[in-house]
């Protein structure tokens, strides 16, 4: 085979994979409702209706978690509304003794993966970083530094294939942390290791407030992958049974010893960066808009009805679990979390070192002295 | 630049002509305004002030540093197979400086293994190693060729247990050759200990004898959390009495008295120790006694081990071959007076490295601290009640 012949074997599809149209009907030209052209299989109808009910629960904690931070109960919040199709595709498409690599976005994606969303938020609530067990959720700590989980992942997949498990692990990163060192260490560390991984690049077309086009030049991040030799596609991010059908393909390639895939989802951030951030100051509500209408949640709304899949009992359903899920959240949030200043020390080694020791004492001695 | 570099490193696998054996002749010299006359050993050197130490008699010895921290690698890989060694050239070359020599051999391709070059994703797929059970062993190939990783190493390496309560630990090594003496170009000499020192979470090791070199990597190794392990480049070749046996060294953590003394403590660690040794020998000679505690780990710094040496002292002066300011030097004296001011018959002092970046090969002896920059500072512990001139103006020459 030629150079280019591998080549066009990795690159991605020269328009993003979709298999539902924005107004809800299968997708043109084709209008398929089975396999997609390129290869890509239909999810079972039972997972997008349940692919439905998480993406209505996942909104609806990101709006609880907005309002928690209006509040003043978490310290900030970066919502991902807009992209539910990837925050919950992502999830389902991982089996739970896979590992999953979440940045500060996900929250979303780690409610879905059924991890207390307390837990999930006590990062952004302050009260420690982590909050969840990583170990027993195989979820790692949500990553701040930009990229610098995707090289995690890679050693993770090389640790699960060197003990024999046939799990994966999904390292979630956003366009601008395509642009960190760490990512195409990444990619070229699991390409060259062939390594059980999946790099999955939600689009949501800014990094703060930079947009794409000063991010990169690249026809498509996922085009970032083919100079690594790395297969790659690029899907429809608000397209839930698109990024569904796209992430299956891809964690069974690496599960199923093909090393590395990367994909790109297309899709928008609709909030601001986080609560602190202002977008108005460099984008137009026109273009919001415009993404507003090319909402993931009511899309999958409309094809599940239109297929008969989902009525109306049925969405309502869906609302309910969520709102009871999000006033339980609400609830737990508004009790003032226990800290301890001590377990500052508690955490730093295994066994605190004498000068920790010291200044352990230190602080017991300044928390115990009188108020003035 | 990039041929240079190779060609060095290639050089480097062989002890360069310079490189002082592990106990060099005490040969120093200066001339002091304020010195008595130095009895015969000291004159006689007068004439090479400032000149590079000669190399020792070759004495006869089992094992190098390099091929001790060998014989560490290769019994921690015999007995956890959990334990893993990847970096640069580690595999097949047996490292630059010869350090991974046979591994790959012995316990194949899986155990120990070349990655791309890319040493921030070196650190980062240990941390994914160590979360997912292995213990890996990386090396940096240099010191200044770590820093493409610091922020895997601060961010995540020094954090994680930190960030999970301890539920996730990142039980794993990073080798590091550094410090200079050795006759580098740029980019090949750097002391970059304090970096690590400063960041909480790390436990920063530098060995200087090659029995410690032995045992303080398989403690390293065995640790349950992170260590910075940094090996000076000028000790690799350094030769000792040792076969890996029976432990006699001390606990990791500890730090250990090299050499008794009553009128003064020598605080040093890694490059610095054999200096220290050799200018505590030098002091003999003129009948001053010095005492020479190697810290053996900087983190955990033995706080018990130096005071008790300082207290009964009554003076300090602290060795390192990195620059001064705001060096781990600095953090010695400052530990040193806020515990034993009392006991103290003079301000603690620092022999250190100059402020400068590293200098080129043939300037180099004049950076590093010597047998007679570190007598000078002895003469300037007040042995004879006078004030010590230099800091009197208490700000900078002008
Ligand atoms: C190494 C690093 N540099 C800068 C930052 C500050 N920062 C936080 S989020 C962000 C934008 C990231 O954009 P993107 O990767 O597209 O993810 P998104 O926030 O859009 O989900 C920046 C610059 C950081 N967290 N880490
Ligand atoms: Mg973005």
């Amino acid at each position: 085979m030629s150079h280019r012949q591998v080549a066009d074997g990795l690159l991605p599809e020269p328009v993003p994979v979709r298999f539902v149209a924005e107004d809800g009907t299968a997708a043109p030209p084709a209008g398929y409702q089975g396999d997609h052209p390129a290869g890509y299989g239909a999810p079972a109808d039972d997972l997008l209706v349940e692919a439905y009910r998480h993406m209505v629960l996942g909104r609806r904690f990101d709006r609880q978690a907005t309002a928690l931070t209006k509040q003043g109960r978490l310290a900030v919040y970066p919502s991902s509304r807009g992209q539910e199709a990837c925050q919950i595709a992502g999830v389902l498409a991982l089996r739970a003794d896979d590992w999953l690599f979440p940045t500060y976005r996900d929250c979303v994606a780690l409610v879905a993966r059924g991890l207390d969303p307390v837990e999930v938020l006590t990062l952004l609530r302050g009260d420690w970083h982590c909050g969840y067990d990583p170990a027993a959720t195989r979820v790692a700590p949500q990553c701040t530094p930009l990229a610098t989980q995707t090289i995690h992942a890679v050693g993770m997949a090389e640790a699960l294939r060197r003990r024999g498990e046939d799990a994966v692990a999904m390292a979630f990163v956003g366009d601008g942390g395509t642009s960190e060192g760490d990512f195409h260490e990444a990619l070229n560390y699991a390409a060259v290791l062939r390594s059980p991984v999946v790099f999955f690049v939600q689009n949501n077309k800014y990094a703060i407030s930079v947009p794409l086009a000063r991010q990169s030049a690249a026809p498509a991040l996922a085009y970032k992958g083919v100079g690594y030799g790395i297969r790659s596609e690029q899907v429809d991010g608000n397209d839930l049974v698109a990024v569904l059908s796209v992430l299956t393909e891809a964690v069974r390639h690496a599960r199923e010893g093909g090393g590395p895939f990367l994909v790109e989802a297309h899709t928008y951030r609709i909030e601001s960066h986080t609560n602190a951030d202002d977008a108005t100051r460099y984008r137009d509500a026109g273009e919001v808009a415009r993404w507003e209408a090319a909402d993931p949640l009511a899309r999958l709304e409309t094809y599940l009805r239109g297929r008969g899949l989902l009525d109306t009992a049925g969405v309502e359903a869906a609302h309910e679990a969520a709102e009871e899920y999000a006033a339980r959240v609400r609830d737990r949030m508004n009790a003032e979390p226990e800290t301890d200043p001590f377990e500052l020390f508690d955490h730093v080694f295994a066994a605190p070192t004498p000068q920790l020791r010291e200044q352990r004492a230190l602080l017991a001695a300044e928390l115990s002295a009188p108020e003035e | 630049m990039t041929a240079m570099s190779d060609s060095m490193s290639e050089s480097m696998s062989a002890p360069p002509a310079t490189t002082p054996g592990p106990k060099p002749r005490p040969e120093p010299s200066r001339s002091t305004p304020t010195r008595q006359p130095r009895p015969e050993p000291v004159a006689k050197a007068k004439a090479k002030s400032k000149s590079k130490p000669e190399p020792s008699a070759p004495v006869p010895a089992s094992m190098s540093m390099a091929q001790a921290l060998n014989a560490a690698l290769r019994d921690a890989l015999r007995e956890d197979e959990r334990v893993l060694v990847f970096g640069e050239d580690v595999g097949p070359l047996g490292g630059v400086f010869r350090v991974t020599d046979g591994l790959t051999r012995e316990f194949g391709e899986e155990r120990c293994f070349d990655t791309p070059l890319a040493e921030s994703g070196i650190v980062g797929l240990a941390v994914g190693m160590a979360m997912g059970g292995f213990r890996p062993v990386v090396e940096m190939q240099f010191d200044a060729f770590a820093y493409p990783a610091f922020e895997q190493i601060v961010s995540h390496v020094a954090k994680t247990r930190n960030r999970t309560r301890g539920l996730l630990s990142l039980p794993m090594v990073i080798r590091i050759p550094f410090a200079g003496g050795i006759g580098g170009v740029e980019h090949h000499c750097d002391s970059s200990e304090a970096y690590y020192a400063h960041t909480p979470g790390l436990k920063v090791v530098t060995p200087a004898t090659v029995e410690d070199a032995y045992w303080l990597l398989r403690d390293a190794i065995a640790d349950p959390d992170p260590v910075i392990f940094m090996e000076p480049k000028r000790l690799y070749w350094a030769k000792e009495e040792f076969t890996p046996g029976e432990r006699r060294a001390p606990g990791f953590g500890r730090a250990a008295v090299r050499r008794a003394g009553g009128d003064a403590t020598l605080v040093a660690y890694g490059p610095g120790v054999p200096v220290a040794l050799q200018a505590a020998e030098a002091a003999a000679a003129e009948g001053r006694s010095l005492e020479v505690v190697d810290l053996r780990t900087i983190v955990p710094f033995d706080d018990e081990s130096v005071m008790a040496s300082v207290r009964r002292t009554g003076r300090c002066v602290v060795v390192q071959e990195a620059q001064g300011f705001a060096g781990v030097g600095a953090e010695i004296a400052a530990r040193v007076q806020e515990r034993c001011f009392h006991s103290l018959a003079a301000p603690v002092l620092r022999v250190t490295g100059f402020d400068i970046p590293y200098p080129p090969p043939k300037l180099e002896h004049a950076h590093l601290p010597d047998v007679d920059r570190i007598l000078d500072a002895v003469d300037r512990l007040q042995f004879d009640d006078r004030p010590d001139v230099l800091h009197l103006s208490g700000g900078a020459a002008s």
